[in-house]
């Protein structure tokens, strides 16, 4: 950066334009909770203001009154300096607000085209839907912002994410939206996705939009915001030019409070292998999988989205077949056919979406144990009881009843339902697909504290992650795959980040 | 967290205040039923006798024994359109069985095993293949009525044995029914294996989240095939006690009985999206069906006007707590 040549600090200069958008004294309540306290925001023209916050910062509400799904309970909304209302989703896109959402909210079984303009759609003369100007248009803009590879009569269910990203983007440009929000775009993209949407992002900067981008990568956020806003406890505590801040700093205002995150300590005693999987192939998603995973390991597996690292672990577990290949636990060969059978042999497979529970606390943590709390099938309610009560109290569950319905607790105490559920099987090998993606910081600390006094008992785990520091903090070995194949595996000794990354894209290190 | 924890007790289940108990659904069902009863009595002088009340079970039990299949099948998130129809082609094989001169125990077998075989092939069909249980049971509801036409044309199986007229007509003691009692039995059996057994904690899971059951090692799939078949199982006994009650078979038999059923089985506060529901709510349910068709049997109420009166009360039911819920979450946000 060459302005830290300069003596005098530039943040006032063509940085600080007019904003485009200003939030300024927002409230909103709903029964019980305070979501959001006086915040403010502003947006400005050929700037990406960063959102960052904690989950339950209230990101997400402060993108609704937004886009005109929940109206504030007091403050204002001006877009250049005129105060508006935003009483309908219609409204807000009205106003040229639009929003990208991690699952882009579009239509599966119509055309790009239709897509880009449904809702506004040229007429001809007779007042029907003029095809053959829509078509022309969408074309239009679709090179324009660079997307010329995007067959424009395609139906949308044939284009993979990034690409649905990017006809959100052709939408929002063929509305000529000045104000775009992007929830969480990366969140289901590769990195080579992630490159081409961060020129996406430079193109609409070049043209004057103004852009909200919530992410929880750090390094996305560095790359490419100017200015950040930190939301905390539903309160607005800081914002600035990005370029000004440092990432502990940020961090800092997040959490309120200094945080490393630092990974538990541990003293590894290795043992005998317990799984040994090889040559394992699927017809389409994995092919020649061999590894071996021994007691008290934790054996980390890291790779690109689409990796195939997901549906090994489901095939390991029973739930989908393969087509050759052995899996030995204990010296035993195993072939499960269900996710049933690898329960019995003591594999369990926790998975990335826990999905919503309906279920009372108890019954949700018997159920892959209801052959052992039963008699010839007939439940034993004290039993159940006792084998909830036992992992829960050690996993220090706040409920007030074993009957409670999980749905109604928090997400970190929800998570410690499914650890818990998972643990009354008595497994030899746990499986744990992302198992921090999405939640906070705390509940983090304490799933990775939970992993290392798992192993600690003898356990043998398996961490599928994408987040490179959870990678690097709590594997002992590093497995990596690349498009269904094993890359390498690696000791986890003064591993460092840029080689894991190097080795999942392919690039000769 | 390994040292010394501290551990904070979490009691099995909180002391239900009594006002839940009141405001539960089985509650508000034995309201209604006590209310219809008196209604009832007052309308007609000839309600409040213990055989009028016996031949109000007629109106019920036969409909009332799928209903606690069909319970079991709607809480694990799937449906049996085609169990009137599975009535009347087995029926149709008992009167062909009657022609070839069966008696009444082959007559039996017959009706229950051809119940059993028709919820076995929609249980494939889903299970096997994957298709939407309410496309399968639309197109075997066409199917096997469809045979039962071929076979009978517009002809009649007549000439039942008459020890087969037990079934369907005989008393076990004084004004109780053979199908009464055997409503009763079923009914605590279904109740046993939803509530005490491992089998029905399962099928709760099934309903609530499919994919996070097959994850806990619920066997999603053998689970589903077994309820299929279990309602065919309880058609075909129906199959029994109806072709019993008339004495004879025609193709149009049990006609509407599924639209019927799946009433009853709303009505008893099993949720049609799956994943809740109870035997004892379907129970009482099928009491409230039975009172109400009787009682407007009693008024002389003709028989199409009952059927609007079930298609209301079947939208009624469904819509009542989806209304509920959105008029609180209004309120309340």
């Amino acid at each position: 950066m060459d302005t830290t040549a300069q003596l005098t600090p530039t943040t006032e200069q063509p940085l600080a334009p007019a904003p485009r958008l200003t939030l300024s004294g927002i409230s909103k309540s709903f029964p019980g909770v305070r979501a959001l306290h006086d915040v403010s925001l502003s947006l400005y023209p050929g700037q990406v203001t960063a959102l960052i916050g904690e989950n339950g910062a209230g990101k997400s509400t402060l993108v609704k009154i937004m886009t005109g799904i929940y109206q504030p309970d007091s403050g204002t909304i001006s877009i250049d300096g005129q105060a508006v209302t935003l009483p309908s989703a219609h409204a807000a896109f009205g106003h040229g607000i639009t929003a990208i959402h991690q699952e882009t909210v579009l239509f599966d079984d119509l055309t790009v085209t239709e897509n880009i303009f449904l809702g506004h759609a040229p007429r001809t003369r007779f007042g029907t839907i003029d095809w053959r100007t829509m078509r022309k248009n969408a074309r239009e803009v679709l090179d324009t912002m660079g997307a010329g590879h995007i067959d424009a009569d395609a139906r949308l269910k044939d284009l993979g994410i990034a690409n649905k990203h990017l006809v959100a983007v052709a939408r929002a440009m063929s509305i000529d939206a000045q104000i775009v929000i992007m929830d969480e775009p990366t969140a289901a993209l590769s990195l080579k996705e992630i490159e081409e949407l961060f020129l996406l992002i430079e193109f609409l900067k070049s043209e004057g939009k103004a852009i909200l981008f919530i992410s929880h990568k750090f390094d996305e956020i560095y790359r490419i915001a100017d200015r950040y806003t930190v939301f905390r406890d539903g309160e607005m505590v800081g914002e600035g030019l990005i370029k000004d801040a440092g990432q502990s700093q940020i961090v800092r205002m997040m959490v309120g409070r200094a945080v490393d995150h630092i990974f538990p300590q541990r003293k590894a005693e290795i043992g005998a292998p317990v799984l040994t999987v090889s040559g394992l192939s699927h017809p389409t998603e994995f092919d020649d999988i061999g590894f071996e995973l021994h007691k008290g390991e934790i054996l980390g597996f890291y790779g690109l989205v689409g990796a195939g690292r997901s549906e090994v672990m489901q095939a390991i577990s029973g739930i989908t077949r393969t087509s050759s290949g052995t899996i030995t636990l204990e010296g035993k060969t195993i072939v499960p056919k269900s996710a049933a059978d690898s329960i019995d042999a003591g594999i369990v497979y926790v998975p990335e979406e826990r999905g919503k529970q309906g279920v009372v606390i108890f019954q949700n943590i018997s159920l892959p144990s209801l052959k052992r709390t039963s008699k010839s099938g007939v439940l034993r309610l004290a039993e159940e009881f006792a084998l909830a009560r036992s992992y829960t109290e050690r996993l220090d569950l706040r409920a007030s009843s074993l009957s409670q319905d999980v749905g109604t607790l928090s997400g970190g105490n929800q998570q410690k339902i499914v650890i818990a559920k998972w643990l009354a099987t008595a497994p030899k090998v746990i499986i744990l697909d992302e198992p921090t993606k999405g939640i906070d910081i705390g509940s983090k600390a304490a799933v990775h504290g939970f992993m290392a006094e798992l192993v600690a008992q003898g356990l043998s785990v398996i961490m599928v992650s994408s987040e490179l520091p959870e990678i690097l903090g709590m594997s002992d070995r590093v497995v990596v795959m690349r498009e269904g194949r094993i890359a390498s595996v690696y000791d986890n000794k003064g591993l460092d980040a840029e080689t894991l990354v190097k080795t999942a894209a392919g690039i000769a290190a | 967290m390994t040292d010394t924890p501290v551990p904070r007790h979490i009691p099995d289940r909180l002391d239900k205040p009594f006002s839940s108990a009141i405001f539960s659904w089985e509650a508000l069902l034995v309201a209604v039923a006590v209310a219809i009863f008196a209604v009832n009595s007052f309308a007609s002088p000839y309600f409040l006798d213990a055989w009028s009340l016996s031949d109000l079970t007629f109106n019920f039990t036969e409909k009332a024994l799928i209903a606690l299949a069909m319970a079991l099948l709607i809480i694990s998130g799937e449906i049996d359109l085609s169990v009137a129809a599975i009535i009347a082609l087995a029926s149709t094989m008992m009167g062909m069985a009657v022609q070839a001169g069966a008696g009444t125990p082959v007559l039996v077998v017959i009706g229950i095993l051809v119940g059993l075989g028709c919820g076995a092939f929609n249980g494939l069909l889903v299970t096997r293949l994957g298709l939407p249980s309410i496309v399968v049971t639309i197109g075997t509801m066409s199917l096997f009525r469809g045979v039962a036409f071929i076979v009978l044309g517009d002809q009649a199986y007549k000439g039942y044995p008459s020890s087969f007229a037990f079934f369907g007509q005989g008393y076990v003691w004084w004004v109780v029914s053979f199908e009464l009692t055997l409503f009763l039995v079923a009914a605590v059996i279904y109740w046993f294996l939803l509530h005490r057994t491992s089998f029905g904690r399962r099928v709760f899971a099934i309903g609530n989240n499919p994919v996070a059951a097959q994850f806990s090692g619920v066997r999603v799939g053998r689970i589903k095939f077994i309820l299929f078949c279990l309602t065919g199982l309880m058609a075909g006994i129906a199959s029994v006690l109806i072709t019993s009650r008339l004495g004879s078979t025609r193709p149009s038999i049990a006609q509407g009985y599924e639209l019927e059923v799946i009433t009853m089985v709303v009505l008893g506060g099993v949720s049609i999206l799956g994943g809740a529901g109870s035997i004892v709510g379907v129970v009482l349910a099928a009491f409230i069906m039975g009172l109400v068709t009787f009682g407007l049997g009693l008024l002389n109420v003709p028989g199409i006007v009952m059927s609007i009166f079930i298609g209301l009360l079947l939208i009624i039911v469904i819509a009542l707590p989806i209304v509920w819920r959105r008029v609180r979450r209004e309120r309340f946000t």
